[in-house]
């Protein structure tokens, strides 16, 4: 006890909170830093189906998206459409989308080129069958089925 | 007294005020990492060349309909044991004659190797719903890890996706192929 006492009047002084937001600074960094804001604004809805066999995106700046899925406002009807960019398009328009976003790239990037499908789960195939065969048309042949990871039980 | 008063700013609320800013980006960040099932689109096809003839014990047939029900060579089919005929139909383990080829194959760090001539043909309705289509996906890509896997864990003692030197990734990619074919779309019938 005695000893006990002794160190309370010793006084161990508060820790010191000076250097709180530097480290709180930190984290705000961090996260300044990894939020992308979002470039493109969806006028489809895009739910995402889930699998179990997903694999990372990579090289994000080589990614070309193409979202398809039912409008979001009602009066553009229920079936699903296509979004490039900013606005809805047709079939006919992939080719062109395509060709621009290689235009972009780097020559030696273009080879790496992925196009991501964002597609609505209860979208009908025929549609995306139709874009598949447009990107195949124009040489497109990497793609990616955007997918959510599905967490299951391991047995 | 004043002076040194005015000398000292309070960096109390410091800590506040950025964690005012930072809650903000916690709440506004969305970490979505894009994931998906990459796969590759065959190139067109050309209408003079004659597709190559496959026989029909290493062909794999599934079918979805626009109802979402499956074929699978020829019967009903469930997707619950899609992934284990497609397994069985790949790795072919007893040599059944209604079952693929195998090919003996030297690939270099795997020494000689039985490789499957099997390809799986995925054939889908207009009609049929994304979802569905992407769960049949899975199920094959399913498929095919788990029998890399167990092929990497027989000659590298580790699973696939932990190997670390790509020449091995390469050679049990050689072993099994992802060998999964969309036929040409056609309208089987039915919305």
């Amino acid at each position: 006890m005695a000893k006990f006492i002794r160190k309370e009047k010793g006084g161990t002084p508060g820790i010191s909170t000076a250097s709180l937001p530097d480290i709180i600074f930190m984290l705000l960094f961090f996260f300044m830093v990894t939020t992308v804001m979002r470039e493109t604004t969806l006028f489809v809805q895009i739910r995402a189906p889930e699998a179990t066999e997903v694999q990372k995106l990579e090289k994000k700046s080589l990614v070309s998206f193409i979202y398809i899925g039912p409008p979001l406002k009602k009066q553009f009807g229920t079936e699903s459409r296509i979004q490039l960019n900013d606005q809805f398009a047709n079939i006919s328009d992939i080719q062109e989308f395509i060709a621009l976003e290689r235009e972009s790239r780097d020559e030696a990037d273009k080879k790496f080129l992925t196009t991501s499908l964002k597609v609505d789960k209860e979208t009908k195939m025929g549609i995306v069958t139709d874009v598949k065969q447009e990107l195949r048309k124009v040489g497109a042949f990497k793609i990616n089925y955007s997918t959510r990871k599905k967490h299951i039980a391991k047995k | 007294m004043a002076s040194r008063s005015l000398n000292e700013i309070n960096a109390g609320s410091m800590a506040d005020i950025a964690f005012l800013l930072l809650i903000f980006f916690l709440v506004t960040t969305t970490m979505d990492v894009d994931t998906g099932i990459t796969r590759k689109l065959p190139p067109p096809l050309d209408p003079e060349q004659k597709p190559p003839d496959v026989k029909d014990r290493n062909i794999f047939n599934v079918l979805i309909n626009s109802r979402d029900r499956l074929l699978v060579e020829g019967k009903p089919g469930n997707i619950k044991t899609l992934k284990e005929e497609t397994k069985e139909f790949l790795a072919n383990p007893l040599n059944k004659v209604d079952l693929p080829e195998k090919t003996l194959k030297n690939i270099s760090l795997l020494g000689d190797v039985y490789v499957s001539k099997g390809i799986i043909s995925l054939k889908n309705d207009r009609g049929t719903s994304y979802n569905m289509y992407i769960q049949v996906q899975n199920e094959l890509a399913t498929a095919i890890r788990e029998l890399r896997d167990e092929l990497a864990v027989e000659k590298f003692g580790m699973k696939f996706s932990k190997l670390i030197n790509e020449d091995q990734t390469k050679a049990i990619k050689k072993a099994i192929p992802v060998a999964i074919s969309e036929a040409e779309p056609e309208d089987i019938g039915g919305n």
